[in-house]
């Protein structure tokens, strides 16, 4: 039995009860040994394993406890906080883009991928007539979403990003919600949500073992 | 022609198609099985359940380039992969595989032909056998000596290791039963235990089955004993170099050598194709060899693999003593 008192600052911490467990000696030789391998032989611990396999076989089967992701096909839900491919949204009420053309997102941007270009339209308001993100060199840290101060530009769920062609994911048009789907736009759940199936997931952490 | 000889001729196409096709059935059963008991799918694309993974990987194979290394000896490297799958086959012959029956006379051409229980009845069977699965051993010690290749003779070395360590068990543990049968041919063993399931051999001779099993899992190269190829060891041991149909050569043949170690093992303690009950001959035979079958993919699943020095231990020590008493203890009670 190791029990040691760590102090790692002036106050005693709590004693850690750390249990060895009694595996006993290694006989090296001679009657002990062979009295050893005896022993193992007949207690059956091999059938154990056999036991365990093949009850998860059976639970595999008949009761479901399949653990593979058809991938392509099924999806695991992702956390909201996951940075994907960048989503541009819409204002609800009319339908507008949100984004003012502040230029936040360009200026912070370290890998500098966001190339925007802006006017003034015919009501002196500022109109985006270019905004592309380079996802070649985009390294999704979120900063262009976190500086937002319109909550205009936010990470997306679109993790698929294989294309033939660089620019697939790149235009504001492909990355604006588009306008039939304004119901369905989601707003950022926010810093420290959690996963939609984050209760299903939870499990007891396997201690047993 | 003879009614027999024709008998015989069919029965050997039938056991070179269907045990070849049986090879590459059994990856496909042996990848379903391990993917369960580890709560995965296995393969489950190709075709209804993943079925046609087998004609996917035979594709795969015949199509792959036949690379043959450059400072390989190519007469060798290329022969090592024939003697496995040849003996293995060769093996197949002399032993009984469903009982003797008569195709009806209004078939066309084969009508009246008798296919015999066994390809070759020779009167050392057991024997025949045994020499003949031994003697596909030199396949992977020839391939990992010919191919330049340093897993390759690791492998290679832990075929002589492993050849040597089991190969006393089998004969010592198949002692004891041609002892208390009294014959070398398979058909006699058969013969002697079709009384039904108590006149099994194996509640005779309990001790020489399990020695048999154990001895026939490194016979076959199967987990606790997969020395000669053991991925997290040697690479692939003494296939490393191989690839395409050679590989799958030397693959067919351990399939098939997995099915002839499970039906030695249903022929000579656990009844052959008598009639268990209800249950025809030949049903109970094959229910028999699939049940040693997954015995084999279900201890893959379960058990880890052990040492080199570990297995000589384990047969030099372990098993050769047991079935020697085993041998001693049976020829008293015979002899009384």
């Amino acid at each position: 039995m190791h029990e040691e008192i760590i102090h790692t600052d002036s106050t005693p911490k709590e004693k850690q009860n750390y249990v060895m467990l009694d595996l006993g000696s290694t006989p090296a030789y001679g009657w002990p040994a062979f009295k050893q391998v005896a022993k193992r032989a007949v207690s059956g611990e091999l059938f154990v394993g056999l036991w365990i396999t093949l009850k998860e076989m059976v639970k595999t089967l008949f009761m479901g406890g399949k653990h593979t992701t058809m991938y392509p096909f099924e999806k695991m839900p992702i956390s909201p906080r996951y940075r994907a491919i960048h989503n541009m949204l819409r204002l609800l009420e009319s339908g507008h883009y949100r984004c003012i053309g502040c230029g936040l997102c360009e200026k912070i941007c370290i890998s500098n991928c966001i190339a925007m270009e802006t006017r003034y339209d015919e009501n002196q308001r500022k109109e985006v007539s270019e905004y592309t993100i380079n996802f070649g060199r985009c390294i999704y840290c979120g900063y262009c979403a976190e500086v937002c101060p319109e909550l205009a530009i936010v990470h997306g769920g679109r993790y698929e990003t294989a294309s033939e062609q660089r620019a697939s994911f790149s235009l504001f048009d492909d990355m604006l919600t588009p306008i039939d789907m304004l119901k369905q736009q989601q707003e950022f759940a926010g810093f420290g949500s959690v996963t939609p199936n984050a209760d299903a997931a939870i499990k007891k952490t396997p201690l047993a073992y | 022609m003879d009614a027999l000889v024709v008998g015989t001729i069919i029965k050997i196409v039938l056991v070179l198609l269907i045990v070849s096709a049986l090879a590459g059935f059994g990856t496909y059963i042996e990848r379903k099985v391990l993917a369960f008991m580890q709560r995965r799918l296995g393969p489950a694309h190709v075709g209804p359940f993943g079925l046609l993974q087998i004609a996917a990987d035979g594709i795969k194979l015949f199509t792959k380039e036949d690379i043959i290394p450059q400072h390989a000896n190519k007469f060798i490297f290329s022969l090592a992969p024939v003697i496995t799958a040849a003996t293995a086959f060769i093996a197949l012959s002399a032993v009984p595989l469903f009982p003797t029956f008569v195709i009806p006379e209004s078939l066309p051409l084969i009508g009246g032909a008798i296919v015999p229980s066994i390809i070759a009845d020779v009167n050392i069977g057991v024997l025949f056998v045994l020499g003949m699965m031994a003697a596909g051993l030199y396949g992977p010690l020839l391939a990992g000596m010919a191919q330049a290749n340093k897993w390759g003779i690791l492998g290679s070395a832990r075929t002589a290791v492993q050849f040597l360590s089991y190969e006393v068990v089998t004969g010592l543990s198949v002692l004891a039963p041609i002892m208390v049968v009294g014959s070398l041919s398979l058909l006699d063993f058969n013969n002697a235990q079709t009384g039904g399931v108590s006149s099994w051999l194996i509640w005779q001779q309990p001790i020489a089955f399990i020695l048999f099993l154990v001895a026939g899992f490194a016979e076959t190269n199967r987990t606790p004993f997969n020395l000669l190829e053991h991925e997290a060891e040697i690479v692939s041991g003494y296939v490393t170099e191989y690839s395409g149909l050679r590989w799958g050569m030397f693959f067919i043949g351990e399939y098939a050598n997995m099915f002839t170690i499970g039906i030695l093992a249903a022929v000579i303690f656990c009844g052959g194709y008598g009639d268990i009950g209800f249950i025809p001959g030949w049903l109970a035979l094959l229910l028999k060899v699939t049940f040693f079958f997954f015995l084999m993919l279900w201890v893959r699943a379960s058990w880890p693999h052990i040492r080199p020095d570990q297995l000589m231990w384990l047969c030099w020590k372990v098993l050769m003593p047991l079935a020697v008493i085993n041998i001693v203890i049976t020829g008293i009670v015979v002899m009384i």
